[in-house]
């Protein structure tokens, strides 16, 4: 077998000098009658050739995003991402290393998370972030159970704005930890009155910004009506390019913001890995879950990193951590930075820029489409149509035709028969003029 | 001197041993790397993009107009700094990295090629499902593999990490007590677990009750009887457990576990031992997680992605979370919401979308590969290489659970103690910090928590024994020289190699720098 070492002779040199006969003297623990007498009923050992053969079967069954024109969103986007990104983060020494326990042999990552904590912090305007999240959506639960922490309360409002798989993720977490959660309605309109529904008992409000079906709303007022009862006001971003264009959350009073990452840096991979953001104000630090780097100094007076803060974590303190999370997203981390880095103040605005250009051009081109209309007034590169008759199968039909149109509402809403006609559309700077151009007439045909 | 024609000198001259200081502080290879805030500026930028068409701004008036402060630098710029970064990481690809717990094997590049093919990585979750049909079949071989693996008729891929998975699985032991109406709220966790196996029981409001282990490293069905309740929901068992040792009374404290009315998580961080030589489902586990970043090879990346499919027995199955793939005709469906779930009961959502299948290819990759017959051997090479490393210095270093020869075989990883340092000046900071000096990359330290200064030794199937020799000759040489040696300061002073000497962590916990700040924002902040 290519992957292992050692040979026969070996092993016979081995078990003598370790005073054995066999292996499975050393299996002797495990009681006998437990013990497999025959292989799993699996393939045997198989060539690179074989393997590489069968997993590109199955790869080729699937519509990859980028063989035809792809508006799809709802929380993970397809973005150009330099070709220097994935070499970098394909480097031995980043791919193959452990988490920075040992920080005089992995400054290299220590000081990229470092970077990464410090290019998180800038973008959402806050004081602090950690090292990464597994992804947003549970970024998000975590930033919940955080506010419960701070305010020592435990009901939580999530916004009718909320990308519903998110919302799940949060009532999973709260069902089963006791605390409680009203969901606000959903609001392709983005017209809800959320701070209405804060009141001296709730902890925390969670919003998205732009929200899941598009629209963006000044969190200010939000903000203050959540202070004003000494709650926290935590702000989801499912797509951070968003933040290169419009202002911060943290300009807006933002108490805990999270994002997922993945659009910069990292494909869309089916789902995962990707990258969750956690940001906060500095008085909270001592809350947060997850890692940090900080900066020290060595024994020598050089600067470099550590992991640091780590009594909030459960390696140190067990059942009282803030978070049970361990390993995290760290190369996606890596990829977002170096992305970053690329993309500079300069770069970002502009992808940005350029993101809301392809979509407000793909939003009038979809509204001329006859029985079609954009429920928005704002977005950035995301937006809702109403179609007649079934999202699902104005989908389907599309995907028949080779466009990957976006995603029915019904997918992630599928009690809500209101919504069934609603679909996310999206479009980044990968889309070009042609692309657009398909997409409405494709559907002008189905429809 | 000899030189050639040029004048060029061909053989060195005689140096001396000692140390420059140099202009740049550089070493050589090992460049001084500043932050990207220190080389770069707002206005530079590595990527070309074509200026955005003049259109109607839709954003609402909420234009981010003041400099946010993020640095650029061109592609060469930052080819070099993160390329020199890279260098100041030890990684399994330049050396044996023997973290015990962690499993720090060799990660094939042919993984890390199918998870970048376009039908792999550049597709979407949301995308409709007829057009992700091999993707799912993809998740649903995965799946058949860690069922066929572990004996168990359940498996959820959702979780992120296995701490993720945890998470998942004790959701499904809490889902399916509140089905029963039981309200038991006591997880039983021993000394030795990973600190995640408690820190997820509180997370889900459970309180954790200890289980002390035997003088031998590992639990009893005695002390599990004893500590069993009507409120004890589920015990919490590492196996192969933290010491490194099989649970060897593994099915009487399942039996005496399901009798009492609770269910048996086992964390299965170190299922590695054992792959092709004995099934979880066969020992009486409920649950289990399976760390793919470890047993299946997916890359460690500096601190994740990692991904921790959980498997589960027939009582747990129908509270496995969304999404789960059912099979409808030839066609493979990906069931996401409750109303389409059927018969079963999901506990809920843990992650927006399907998991981690970035790493279910690498996983899945690794599993065909190696075949049934290449992971059990490697299974029984990892397992005979930690027995090999431990025979090699049972003279020289002392194990707490060894027996009295020190002849106890372990599993994939050994146990050291510090005992055997007593009265050297050398604690296993030092000692592991010289292996530092010596191109290693030091074992697990200070973990189990129940052993005084731990040292915990994972070599993987994936050394050679040249390897292992070499790294034995290495530990002996310390070893020796921490017990008999004049000069400790190559303990207490190391690593003197590496590109940092000890850091201040203390420091970095009573003063935190998190982030950069501007020079000015920092005297001022100071």
């Amino acid at each position: 077998m290519r992957y292992l070492p050692l040979d026969e002779a070996d092993r016979a040199d081995m078990l003598a000098k370790i005073g054995v006969k066999a292996i499975d003297d050393l299996f002797a623990d495990v009681p006998n009658a437990k013990l497999l007498k025959s292989l799993p009923a699996l393939a045997k050992t198989q060539s690179e050739i074989t393997v590489e053969r069968e997993i590109g079967r199955l790869s080729a069954r699937n519509v990859a995003a980028g063989s035809v024109p792809f508006f799809v969103g709802a929380g993970a986007y397809r973005h150009h991402v330099p070709a220097s990104v994935d070499h970098l983060i394909q480097r031995s020494e980043f791919l193959t290393s452990y988490t920075p326990y040992q920080p005089e042999i992995t400054q290299g990552t220590l000081q990229v998370l470092f970077e990464f904590q410090s290019q998180v912090a800038l973008l959402t305007g806050m004081d602090v972030a950690n090292a990464s999240m597994y992804d947003g959506s549970t970024a998000c639960g975590e930033a919940v159970l955080m506010a419960h922490r701070i305010t020592r309360r435990k009901k939580a409002v999530l916004s009718g704005g909320l990308q519903p798989h998110y919302r799940a993720v949060t009532e999973t977490l709260a069902k089963y930890g006791g605390s409680e959660v009203t969901a606000l309605a959903p609001d392709p309109l983005g017209k809800e009155d959320a701070a209405a529904t804060i009141d001296g008992e709730t902890s925390c409000i969670v919003v998205q910004y732009p929200s899941v079906y598009g629209s963006i709303r000044d969190l200010k007022p939000i903000a203050e009506a959540a202070h004003a009862k000494g709650a926290l006001l935590i702000v989801v971003v499912t797509e951070v390019v968003a933040l290169g264009a419009l202002k911060s959350p943290g300009e807006m009073g933002a108490d805990i913001v999270v994002c997922e990452g993945q659009s910069i840096g990292n494909g869309l991979n089916f789902g995962g890995p990707y990258v969750g953001l956690f940001a906060t104000r500095e008085k909270f630090v001592r809350q947060m879950p997850g890692r940090l780097a900080g900066e020290t100094v060595d024994a020598a007076g050089k600067r470099g990193y550590v992991l640091t803060l780590s009594t909030r974590e459960q390696h140190i303190r067990r059942e009282k951590a803030t978070s049970n999370i361990c390993t995290n997203s760290g190369l996606c981390a890596l990829a977002f930075t170096i992305h970053m880095t690329l993309l500079g103040e300069a770069g970002l605005r502009k992808l940005a820029a350029l993101n809301h250009a392809n979509a407000c051009d793909l939003a009038e081109r979809l509204a001329k489409v006859p029985g079609v209309s954009v429920l928005n007034d704002t977005f950035f590169n995301e937006f809702t149509i109403k179609v007649p008759g079934k999202a699902a199968d104005v989908i389907e039909k599309l995907a028949k035709k080779d466009v990957l149109g976006g995603v029915p509402v019904s997918r992630l809403e599928p009690d809500k028969p209101a919504l069934a006609d609603l679909i996310l559309v999206a479009s980044t700077e990968i889309n070009t003029d042609d692309d657009r151009a398909a997409f409405a007439a494709a559907l002008k045909e189905i429809l | 001197m000899a030189m050639n024609t040029q004048g060029r000198p061909t053989a060195p001259g005689t140096v001396s041993s000692s140390e420059i200081t140099t202009f740049t502080g550089n070493r050589g290879l090992d460049h001084e790397e500043p932050l990207i805030f220190e080389i770069g500026d707002t206005g530079r930028t590595g990527v070309d993009l074509p200026s955005a068409p003049k259109a109607k701004s839709r954003l609402g008036g909420l234009e981010r107009k003041a400099e946010i402060g993020l640095p650029g630098l061109t592609e060469p710029e930052t080819m070099r700094h993160y390329v020199r970064l890279s260098r100041k990481n030890y990684a399994i690809d330049s050396g044996l990295y023997p973290l015990g717990s962690c499993t720090m094997k060799h990660n094939p590049r042919l993984n890390e090629k199918m998870a970048r093919l376009p039908g792999i990585g550049d597709i979407h979750p949301l995308q409709p499902q007829s057009t992700v049909q091999g993707a799912i079949q993809l998740m649903e071989t995965l799946a058949h593999y860690l069922m066929e693996l572990t004996g168990m008729p359940a498996v959820s891929l959702s979780p992120k990490a296995g701490a993720h998975g945890e998470l998942c699985g004790m959701l499904a032991i809490k889902a399916a007590h509140e089905a029963k109406g039981s309200k038991r709220d006591v997880v039983l966790v021993p000394d030795s677990a990973h600190g995640t196996n408690p820190a997820t029981a509180a997370f889900m409001g459970y309180r954790v009750k200890p289980i002390p282990a035997m003088a031998d490293g590992t639990v009893s069905a005695e002390a599990v009887r004893a500590a069993l309740g009507p409120d004890v929901a589920a015990i919490m068992l590492t196996n192969p457990n933290t010491c490194g040792l099989f649970e060897r009374e593994i099915v009487e404290i399942a039996k005496a576990v399901h009798e009492a009315g609770a269910y048996f998580y086992c964390d299965g961080a170190n299922f590695n031992a054992i792959v092709g030589k004995v099934r979880p489902g066969d020992l009486g586990i409920d649950a289990m997680h399976i760390n793919l970043h470890k047993t299946f090879s997916t890359p460690h990346g500096g601190g994740g992605p990692g991904a921790g499919p959980v498997v589960l027995s027939a009582a747990l199955a129908p509270y496995a979370p969304l999404p789960f793939i059912r099979k409808d005709g030839d066609k493979l469906l990906l069931v996401e919401d409750e109303g389409a779930a059927g018969d079963a009961k999901p506990f809920g959502r843990l992650t927006a979308f399907h998991g981690q299948m970035g790493m279910y290819v690498r996983a899945l990759t690794y599993m065909l590969s190696h075949g049934a017959d290449g992971m059990r051997q490697a299974s029984e090479d990892a397992v005979l290489s930690a027995n090999y490393i431990r025979a090699s210095l049972k003279d020289l270093m002392s194990q707490p659970f060894g027996g009295p020869t020190g002849d106890r075989p372990c599993m994939h990883e050994v146990l050291f103690d510090d005992s055997w340092l007593k009265d050297t000046g050398v604690t296993t900071l030092d000692f592991a910090k010289a292996m530092i000096d010596e191109g290693y990359h030091p074992m697990t330290m200070y973990f189990p928590l129940v052993v005084h200064g731990a040292m915990l030794i994972e070599p993987t199937e994936s050394e050679s024994k040249q390897s292992l020799d070499q790294f034995i000759g290495t530990l002996r040489f310390l070893a020796n020289e921490a017990k008999h040696g004049n000069d400790k300061s190559r303990f207490t002073e190391a690593p003197m190699l590496a590109p940092r000497r000890r850091l201040d962590e203390t420091k970095a916990a009573r003063e935190p720098r998190l982030r950069w700040r501007p020079p000015a924002a920092k005297a001022a902040a100071e």
